[in-house]
């Protein structure tokens, strides 16, 4: 594993240096189960002592946080979606609004026709990657790895130098306005240290949201898709559970029923460093190219 | 024409985050290309004996570092902790390269600028050494700087290259081109400005050369990252891009034909300044534009996923 600094599966904790490191911890969100009730968001606000984000109705769905920011570390995505039958999925339109809430029953009158649709949840969370891109171009060494494998900002050190934002492929990590830093989930490291559940999965009422060791949840997950494919839900599949994936596999990695962007997850995720060490090559015969330029430029005598 | 990308999301919102930078980081991009590009063309006046160029490099160089080093703290969203960017050095960290790329290359060109203040001395008295001292150290500074100018130049490229930002991240084969060519046509354009046309024959070649490479890279950005090249095509980003073009072809033609005048000459350095000015600000919002929509991240990720999966 020696050669998979950048980018490749990789155990994370042992990697940054930690000795005797416990296993590494994740989240499995299964979104099969997820009600939507905001319990995490509101958890996780609690806990962590995260601040509002002011009032602000979106009015494209019931979702009223609208994604993942500074001040929101775990968002419940509400998408509305015309029902259509499973075998059919590829086609189905992305989502859109329902027109609810309305004034009476639906299909009791004209203005309130039932229509077929599917709603899908899911609370969504920083994903905790093998290769974190935040984490890699950190320059003052703020976010650090956990030894349980996690991502951690340490809010005394961050400068607000705002690299990790764009660097973070899933659009985690975000600057609070009026503060200047960088905030994101820490997989509340404060309390997973001594032994206790995160907040937000302590508060979920469906356990849509489960917290262990990620080696056990990749295997419970595993049976978790199988006994819905069983169950004819041919749609179920997992994201970011696979150490192969562009980011070495994700901490935190979702049961979703449709395509990763209707959720607002990117399709395939690539850590950015894996690139560099050819970014930092091509960078080289630009700047032999400066001083070839340079060379030719002053290499004809001067006239008398 | 390309027929309207098919592609769902979660109600149009976007994926990556766009970067938080202001316009700093734009403006840094440029005086930090302007700093090299400078203490180059000082190291090439100094090394064949043209005086005004290596006096006019080492103090435009001067005054460039100062400024991205306003522009860089300014930007922070906490400017009173700067100094936590020299606790580590973290090569996968192109920022943190970048501070300490910066910081000796601070070292090395602010010495060769307090260099050229030594005919200003008493030849006696006890500033009489320093008059005889500081020539030969300006020298090394200079030299110094010069060593560390294409770091300084380039490493901006992979700074915005090394982000999921997607127009920023599929072009990083070409940026440092775009980067180290605009540094040196903006390093030919203070020579334009501030040498007697005597002196100035190398900045009108390095201008040539300069603009070349940015062309060069520029063009393929533009024309070879697919969807990626959108949007640095379109828009504001657009606009700024081919302003750009036209003011370096406008610089390197007056560079060429006005050797005689010291006018057109001074105009046309003008010109390659305005140039990479313009071609950093269309660089970059035109990766900001990208972050923000999400059909540039789902697009070519499903593009990806197709090719790595091939129908059965």
């Amino acid at each position: 594993m020696g050669s998979n600094r950048l980018y490749g599966p990789l155990d994370p904790a042992p990697d940054a240096g930690w000795v005797h490191a416990p296993p590494r911890m994740g989240f499995f969100t299964d979104t099969s189960v997820c009600i939507g009730c905001k319990a995490c968001e509101v958890a996780c606000k609690e806990w962590n002592h995260v601040p509002d984000d002011g009032f602000d109705l979106l009015g494209r769905s019931y979702d009223n946080t609208g994604g993942l920011s500074a001040n929101s570390w775990r968002h419940v995505a509400f998408i509305e979606q015309p029902g259509t039958p499973p075998d059919t999925a590829a086609e189905r339109p992305g989502p859109q609004f329902l027109g609810m809430p309305q004034r009476d029953l639906p299909g009791r009158t004209p203005d309130a026709p039932r229509t077929d649709f599917r709603w899908l949840m899911m609370s969504n969370v920083c994903k905790h990657c093998t290769h974190a891109g935040c984490l890699d171009v950190c320059p003052t060494g703020s976010l650090f790895r956990t030894e349980f494998g996690t991502v951690v900002v340490q809010e005394d050190i961050c400068n607000g130098c705002g690299y990790c934002i764009p660097a973070c492929p899933y659009g985690v990590i975000d600057q609070r306005a009026d503060d200047g830093r960088a905030w994101k989930c820490t997989l509340c490291y404060d309390r997973i240290g001594d032994g206790q559940t995160p907040a937000c999965a302590k508060a979920c009422p469906t356990e849509s949201i489960q917290y262990g060791e990620l080696d056990e949840l990749r295997e419970r997950a595993a049976r978790r898709v199988t006994a819905l494919h069983d169950q004819g839900v041919a749609e179920a599949r997992l994201y970011g559970n696979d150490p192969d994936d562009g980011v070495g596999g994700d901490g935190a990695f979702f049961l979703l029923l449709d395509e990763p962007e209707v959720y607002g997850l990117p399709p395939d995720p690539v850590v950015s460093t894996r690139d560099l060490p050819a970014m930092w090559k091509q960078a080289g015969v630009a700047a032999a190219a400066m001083v070839a330029s340079v060379l030719v430029a002053f290499a004809t005598r001067r006239r008398p | 024409m390309v027929p309207p990308a098919q592609f769902r999301s979660y109600y149009g919102r976007p994926i990556v985050k766009a970067p938080v930078w202001r316009h700093d980081i734009a403006a840094y991009l440029f005086t930090g290309g302007l700093a090299a590009g400078s203490a180059l063309l000082a190291a090439g006046g100094q090394a064949t004996g043209r005086p005004a160029l290596r006096r006019a490099g080492r103090l435009s160089a001067l005054g460039a570092l100062g400024a991205s080093t306003y522009f860089l703290i300014n930007d922070l969203g906490r400017p009173d902790r700067f100094h936590h960017m020299l606790r580590v050095a973290k090569p996968t960290s192109p920022m943190s390269m970048g501070t300490w790329i910066l910081t000796a290359f601070g070292a090395a060109a602010s010495t060769a600028a307090v260099a050229e203040a030594a005919p200003l001395l008493p030849t006696r008295g006890p500033l009489g050494p320093a008059r005889r001292l500081l020539p030969p150290v300006g020298t090394a500074g200079g030299y110094g700087a010069a060593a560390l100018a294409p770091a300084l130049a380039t490493y901006t490229a992979v700074l915005l290259a090394d982000t999921a930002t997607p127009s920023w991240h599929a072009a990083y084969p070409e940026l440092p081109f775009v980067f180290a060519g605009s540094a040196l046509a903006s390093g030919a354009g203070v020579g334009l400005i501030a040498a007697p046309c005597a002196q100035a024959g190398p900045a009108r070649r390095l201008a040539v050369l300069g603009a070349a490479l940015e062309l060069y890279g520029a063009h393929r950005v533009e024309t070879t990252k697919g969807i990626l090249s959108e949007p640095y095509a379109q828009g504001r980003p657009g606009r700024l891009l081919r302003a750009g073009r036209v003011l370096t072809a406008l610089g390197v033609a007056g560079g060429l034909l006005g050797r005689r005048s010291r006018v057109v000459s001074a105009l046309s350095g003008l010109s390659l300044l305005g140039a990479s000015v313009l071609t950093r600000f269309g660089i970059f919002e035109g990766g900001v534009a990208s972050a923000r929509d999400p059909k540039y991240t789902v697009v070519p990720q499903r593009e990806r996923l197709a090719q790595r999966r091939p129908e059965p």
